[in-house]
């Protein structure tokens, strides 16, 4: 080992090479599958493919949550088990301020305000929040914080139920039914066409809910959103602060002993992890015209969690593939596994097992039955083949790779060289 | 005026008290060591010092400022740096990127830049390792990038917690030349050292600790002579 440097260095460039042509390759991926997704959902479903927008336009929202929860989880390393909170403080702000909701509150008036302001508002009480949880929570460690915040995100929910007709101080959400009728995004005037399949033509104003374009303009909407959130993060992930985050992930007390404020470097991930859930809460109320604490159970916060794990905490792109893959398996492959089962048994001549008999209630009921231990073999499967997740952090993959155990003894010729 | 000054400084972990009554001065410019067997409150003045663990009684006055009670980042801001026992560097992250929050209570780039080049001088192996991650380096190396990375703050008071441990002798020296080097650009150190004869070697002054309490103060060689410390801690 008389020159192991050179080979090191070129190493390491080589490294860092894929691992920054390996990001901007899925970047670029997604943007060419963002672009060309309408067109093959019209293509697949023979021109009915507006389902398929929708879907896609849904997903996009768990990009969001994802990549504000990786902010939370992966920069800083704070568990945070009850995210789906302030995606339900996100969704609640626009629903109540947006809608013919609180007229029957206590307040009389009702509140329209444009969905523009109110996706800033949203934020900004999402981060509140984050903040008025953090600030006693977060000098706790580890495993009791995560533990708080699994009571938060319980508690959430409940309250906005509570708060339904028949509760002590009035009736502000709607209760089990949730806020309906919720204002859809307007736009003072927008060209529409030629991409809504309509001529060119300045329409004013612009209701996005209008069935001539909906659901496309709303996918370019959290296109834009994921955009703007993805830029966003990236410059948060390379700035002082995110340094520092990932100082205080490392080593806390080396953190602080390097002139790091620990406990407001926190506070600060956890808000602006949370604002992110704001935001993709306010989108939430506005697509789905309806907010219900049913959407913002514990199920929503583990799945946001396993995007951002199973994706490759951490990094941004990663992330951003693992919120689709879960969202894939979870809404598609999940939900139509049932009727692939009763494919595939009709196609190998076991079609009887279709048929419901005492003690079995047929194939696809069954296989419905099973879906979340499919979904558990899946995550287990894929967590064992790629423990550092698809596409972690240079960093975290360099680190399982090569370990960063210490070397026991120092190689003396090289330290006095 | 004394730069630092401890003054019947009680430290508790819990219940347990870990400091009694201590009291110290370090003036600018010296290097003073603690020495002391295990468990006899070297770290924790350190700690306490650096504002990692509050003192329950007394006073630490940093040119006569009242510091104890302040959270350590204001304490690194007010120009004592703290590096901690068993190095401590960000393993997954690389020697730079310990450099630069190292040097996170500053705001001043260039300055920084210049400081880096600094502590490069100082350790020319890590300049050839700047791009590695931390972890992946070796005992000594970290040992350097953590008193690289306290360097970084341009501290007036440069706390070290055995930088000598699990390290080979040729690098000891090294390391202890460049503890040296550092004090003569101006930087006063507080030095914490399991092997006390290379300790005084280097220091001005020293205090020896037992069981939490400062038992013996001296300048270096006074110490280096006396019977009690030779017998306990030099081995002779």
């Amino acid at each position: 080992m008389s020159r192991p440097l050179p080979r090191n260095d070129r190493a390491m460039r080589w490294a860092m090479g894929t691992f920054k042509d390996r990001n901007r390759t899925i970047y670029t991926l997604l943007v060419i599958g963002v672009l060309l997704w309408p067109s093959i959902a019209d293509v697949t479903t023979g021109g009915s493919g507006n389902h398929l927008v929708s879907t896609a336009a849904d997903a996009g929202i768990y990009v969001l949550l994802a990549i504000g929860l990786n902010v939370v989880v992966g920069f800083a390393g704070l568990l945070d088990l009850g995210y789906a909170a302030f995606f339900a403080i996100g969704a609640y702000t626009y629903g109540l301020l947006a809608s013919g909701q609180l007229s029957g509150s206590p307040l009389h008036h009702e509140f329209h305000l444009p969905f523009w302001v109110l996706i800033l508002v949203a934020m900004f009480v999402a981060a509140a929040f984050g903040a008025i949880l953090g600030a006693p929570t977060l000098r706790l460690r580890g495993d009791y914080l995560a533990i708080v915040t699994l009571g938060f995100g319980e508690i959430v929910p409940r309250v906005f139920r509570f708060l339904g007709a028949g509760s002590p101080i009035g009736n502000w959400t709607g209760g089990v039914n949730g806020i309906s009728a919720i204002d859809s995004p307007h736009l003072p005037a927008f060209i529409s066409g030629p991409w809504f399949g309509t001529s060119i033509q300045v329409v004013s104003p612009f209701d996005f809910s209008d069935s001539n374009w909906a659901p496309m303009d709303y996918y370019w909407l959290i296109i834009l959103l994921v955009a703007i959130c993805i830029v966003l993060v990236t410059n948060l992930y390379n700035s002082r602060l995110g340094r520092a985050w990932m100082a205080v992930r490392e080593d806390e007390v080396a953190a602080a002993a390097s002139g790091i404020n620990t406990v407001a470097i926190k506070l600060l991930a956890f808000s602006i992890g949370a604002s992110f859930a704001g935001f993709a809460g306010c989108y939430y109320g506005a697509k789905l015209s309806l907010v219900s604490s049913e959407n913002f159970e514990f199920i929503v916060s583990v799945s946001i969690l396993i995007m951002v794990v199973l994706g490759g905490m951490g990094n941004i792109p990663g992330v951003i593939v693992g919120a689709l893959t879960i969202y894939i398996v979870q809404f598609f492959v999940l939900t139509n596994l049932p009727d692939y089962a009763v494919a595939l048994s009709n196609l190998v001549g076991l079609g009887f097992l279709n048929q419901s008999s005492p003690g079995w209630v047929g194939l696809h009921d069954e296989v419905q039955r099973l879906n979340y231990i499919v979904f558990g073999l899946i995550l287990v499967v894929v967590m064992l083949l790629r423990p550092q997740g698809l596409f972690p952090s240079r960093i975290r993959e360099q680190e399982l790779e090569k370990g960063t155990a210490e070397e026991a003894v120092f190689d003396v010729r090289e330290a006095t060289d | 005026m004394a730069l630092l000054e401890l003054q019947g400084v009680d430290t508790y972990y819990g219940r347990v008290q870990a400091l009694h009554q201590i009291s110290m001065t370090i003036d600018e410019g010296e290097i003073v060591t603690l020495i002391g067997s295990n468990g006899a409150g070297k770290t924790t003045t350190l700690r306490t010092i650096s504002g990692l663990t509050h003192p329950a009684k007394g006073h630490v006055r940093l040119r006569g400022k009242e510091i104890s009670g302040l959270p350590p980042d204001r304490i690194v801001t007010l120009g004592i740096d703290h590096a901690p026992e068993g190095r401590r560097i960000f393993h997954r992250m690389t020697v730079r990127d310990n450099l630069f929050l190292g040097a996170y209570s500053r705001n001043d780039g260039p300055a920084i830049r210049a400081d880096q080049e600094r502590v490069f001088q100082l350790f020319p192996r890590l300049r050839e390792r700047r791009q590695q991650i931390g972890g992946t380096l070796s005992g000594g190396e970290q040992q350097m990038l953590a008193i690289g990375r306290a360097m970084m703050s341009r501290p007036k008071l440069l706390l070290l917690d055995e930088p000598s441990l699990g390290l080979a002798p040729i690098l000891v020296d090294t390391i202890f030349q460049v503890i040296r080097d550092i004090n003569k650009q101006g930087t006063t150190i507080l030095l914490i050292e399991q092997n006390a004869a290379k300790a005084l070697q280097v220091a001005n002054r020293g205090y020896v600790l037992e069981t939490g309490r400062v038992v013996k103060e001296g300048t270096a060689k006074a110490l280096l002579e006396s019977p009690d410390v030779q017998r306990a801690y030099l081995g002779i």
